[in-house]
């Protein structure tokens, strides 16, 4: 009884004294801290006398896991199930928001109607678009006029490509200075829209989603034929969208000249602080003026929140799981190795080189089962395409996103685990009296 | 049942080793129960079911545009309309966008239609004689610390008033709650009058209105009535779109994520783990046991009955731990719901998906069970008892 409690203090000491700090710190450290601490130790591996020990305790350890293949697995595939889970779910909140990302520039201006939040929400009349784009900060074009796009969003339900059932696609309407705004928009298809008619481009990722918007084909908005004349390639949010003329979608879904926002270059970057002072001092409008940059960034603020949440929730518990599974399979395979470790010791070798061989051992079937499931996680999720609903209640298309980032992330979280599940069972393997050993069948 | 101690003291034969595979187990299911309460909660959304008589209107060309208020005596007139109400969206923020929750503006009769919100009625009077007074769901009221007589300030996102101010001062006259706990996410609306919203909106107003609701006088006749209603707009410049509540919700709950694929996934990897981690686990414990078994049969247990044991077995610590998990996860959803409201979307855990738990517990137990179990019934006495 009294060693049962000494052995229950000494493991909760090993865990405030050492893996909380080990892991703590691994979660923080960069590649490179990883690097020099694996250089390190394969120094001490090579050049010190207890760290040949320990290499020789550890060949032997690892020359056996065939025979213990099944037990070993769970190590790997437990951990494995874990950083796939982790990676893809983060990956997800890491393409939607570098699908909103791109879609902002810190040259660009988004203006909308005070207190708006979104386009959607907002109504912007003639009189203030007019005035907005007057403001001295706003570039102009080699013929004079300010390059400023007032835009209109409106939302239509049609049906999609997959199962025929009405999704939301946005339609935004475009002024004619809008090319000059997203130079990098390309039309990879037919041709832009011709003002004034009822003609409308799709984008990439629309075109993909949703029936009857091919190039030359039409769609029936409001009771009225549209034709689909272009296709066009923004890399980015815009990809989801229909896009036409301003006055026409205005004439079409009766708005009465008004706009939801004005989009608008600036001279410079630096020049946006002066026309946000600008045009929120005017009192003849109430507007809110933001960087694309930081509108689009917005947007995809609470979806990735959420989605982040999710992840790290799932990844712990998940996590917890493939610990305990990684503690049986090392206990077991302490256990299986217990007479041959108790005969090291007793021929004196010391303990931390079995404590190494054992840890060294658990962390490579984890690094193994970390790169396995973040393969999985890459070879089946890295562009994988989804939607979701945006903050215009539309859909926004963007593709999952496995970056090296979160790559290396679920490789931290594969060393943590396999960490904690072979450090127990080293100590035990160290601590256990010889002639105990010696007697274990 | 006679050999439940034999099941028991066989499965915690080796004490270390049973309490982590059944820690793993316990973390599966809690994971488990968790996301099977999002996945109850997206669905429910669209699924109540004092809902199946309702009939929602909205624009036909896109939902934020809004329907004239002429409109409603028509629909009134419509056969197999019961009652009809109307609404609409207002999309005030509190303080920080952060804090968003749905704000409407609704009819007199409004809460007529949904018996489902319990308002008592001294607050229902209060409502309707309060011209700024507001209704709000109980979690709401939770969340914020909210009680009857305070004043609410929502910054407009669309509707700014007439006098220019972006502000609308809303006096708390009444908080509903749900009669069915699996509708609690219904609980953080904000409703306030109509015809205040119509008076004071700078525009918008004008009489016209967001979206009509109605109620069937024969939920069968869901159909017809709908086309009817379609009909009175048809060709008209507000062309309507008529569908039940159901159908309105469900399409944009799965326009917002195929939930059900991303739970379907993820329980996926974690029950694959599970099986090999925990088959593992039987197939150590059984092999350390062979010449218990064999002394078992020596005794006059039949191959049949030690093949029962050893499932037996199996499935105990599958349900055993799968049970721990779910309440555990059962523990935390009420903790969240009541710490953050409604922000994620839970469930409590209610008998659907203790069920499906509880089969997946006796399903997962039979599978890692069953070639432990084969290698118990077929073993030889002989070979078994001499250690070959």
């Amino acid at each position: 009884m009294k060693s049962r409690i000494g052995g229950l203090l000494f493991g909760l000491g090993l865990i405030l004294l050492i893996v909380l700090p080990a892991v703590g710190l691994l979660t923080l450290a960069p590649w490179w801290a990883l690097v020099v601490l694996i250089v390190l130790l394969a120094a001490w591996l090579a050049f010190t006398r207890v760290g040949q020990q320990s290499w020789s305790v550890m060949e032997v350890g690892i020359a056996t896991i065939p025979q213990r293949l099944g037990s070993s697995s769970v190590v790997v595939v437990g951990i494995a199930g874990v950083v796939g889970v982790l990676v893809a779910l983060l990956s997800m909140a890491a393409g939607f928001e570098a699908t909103l990302r791109q879609t902002g520039t810190d040259d660009t201006v988004i203006v909308v109607r005070g207190g708006a939040q979104t386009e959607l929400n907002s109504v912007v009349d003639h009189d203030t678009a007019t005035v907005v784009a007057q403001a001295p900060q706003v570039l102009h074009n080699a013929a004079g006029q300010p390059i400023a796009s007032p835009e209109l969003v409106v939302v239509a339900g049609i049906p999609k490509r997959s199962d025929g059932l009405d999704a939301n696609v946005e339609i935004r309407g475009v002024g004619e200075h809008a090319w000059e705004l997203r130079p990098d928009i390309k039309i990879t298809a037919g041709r832009k829209f011709k003002p004034g008619l009822r003609e409308l481009i799709v984008g990439k990722s629309a075109a993909v989603q949703f029936k009857n918007t091919d190039v030359g084909s039409t769609l029936k908005l409001s009771g009225q034929i549209w034709t689909i004349v272009g296709k066009f390639d923004s890399g980015d949010a815009h990809d989801s969208e229909l896009w036409g003329d301003t006055d026409v979608v205005g004439q079409t879904y009766r708005r009465g000249g008004s706009t939801c926002s004005i989009t608008m270059k600036l001279t410079d970057p630096k020049a946006f602080e002066a026309l946000k002072a600008t045009l929120t001092s005017d009192p003849r409008i109430k507007v809110d003026v933001s960087t694309t940059r930081d509108y689009y960034n917005r947007q995809s603020e609470q979806i990735s929140q959420l989605i982040h949440i999710l992840g790290i929730t799932v990844g712990v518990i998940m996590a917890i799981g493939a610990v305990f599974g990684a503690l049986n399979t090392m206990y077991a395979a302490v256990a299986t190795r217990a007479r041959e470790i108790a005969t090291l010791r007793a021929i004196g070798f010391r303990g931390l080189p079995v404590i190494v061989s054992v840890l060294v051992e658990t962390m490579l079937l984890a690094t193994l089962g970390g790169a396995l499931g973040a393969a999985i996680a890459w070879a089946i999720f890295d562009g994988y395409t989804a939607a979701t609903l945006g903050s215009n209640f539309s859909q926004v298309v963007f593709n999952f996103s496995v970056t090296p980032q979160l790559l290396w992330g679920g490789l931290k979280w594969a060393l943590a685990i396999g960490f904690i599940g072979g450090l127990f069972p080293a100590v035990r393997a160290a601590r256990q009296p010889v002639t105990a050993g010696l007697r274990e069948l | 049942m006679k050999y439940f101690h034999l099941v028991w003291a066989a499965l915690f034969r080796r004490k270390t080793r049973t309490l982590f595979t059944l820690l793993s187990v316990i973390a599966a299911f809690l994971l488990f129960g968790l996301l099977d309460s999002v996945r109850a909660a997206f669905l429910n959304a669209g699924n109540s079911i004092a809902g199946a008589d309702r009939l929602v209107t909205i624009s036909k060309l896109t939902f934020t545009m809004s329907l004239p208020k002429s409109l409603l005596g028509r629909i009134q007139a419509v056969p197999g309309v019961a009652e009809v109400t109307y609404a609409n969206w207002f999309g005030g923020i509190y303080q920080d966008p952060k804090n968003f929750f749905p704000s409407e503006a609704v009819a007199e009769n409004f809460f007529d239609l949904y018996p489902e919100w319990v308002l008592p009625a001294e607050q229902r009077k209060a409502f309707r004689e309060t011209r700024s007074g507001a209704v709000i769901g109980a979690s709401l009221a939770r969340k914020y610390h909210w009680k009857i007589g305070d004043k609410i300030p929502l910054q407009a996102t669309i509707f700014p008033q007439k006098n220019g101010s972006n502000t609308w001062t809303f006096d708390l006259v009444g908080i509903y709650h749900v009669s069915d706990p699996k509708l609690e996410n219904q609980e953080n609306v904000l409703f306030f009058n109509w015809d205040h919203f119509n008076e004071a909106t700078a525009f918008g107003g004008g009489n016209t209105v967001g979206w009509y609701v109605l109620k069937l006088a024969d939920r069968r006749q869901s159909d017809r009535v709908a086309q009817a209603i379609d009909a009175l707009s048809a060709d008209s410049d507000h062309e309507t779109k008529t569908q039940t509540e159901q159908a309105f919700t469900a399409s944009l709950v799965s326009q917002f994520a195929d939930i059900g694929l991303i739970v379907g996934s993820i329980m996926g990897a974690v029950f694959f783990t599970l099986v090999l981690l925990t088959g593992n686990t039987m197939a150590q414990a059984v092999r350390e046991r062979i010449p218990e078994l064999a002394v078992l049969k020596t005794i006059g247990f039949s191959s049949h009955s030690i093949l029962a044991l050893v499932l037996a077995e199996a499935v105990l610590l599958l349900v055993l731990g799968g049970a721990i998990g779910m309440t555990l996860a059962g523990v935390v959803i009420d903790i969240v719901r009541v710490q953050l409201g409604n922000t994620l979307p839970l469930t409590p855990l209610d008998g659907s998906i203790w069920l499906l738990g509880l089969c997946l517990m006796v399903a997962i137990g039979l599978i890692v069970g069953a070639l432990p179990a084969l290698r118990g019934m077929r073993l030889r006495i002989v070979d078994a008892l001499s250690g070959r």
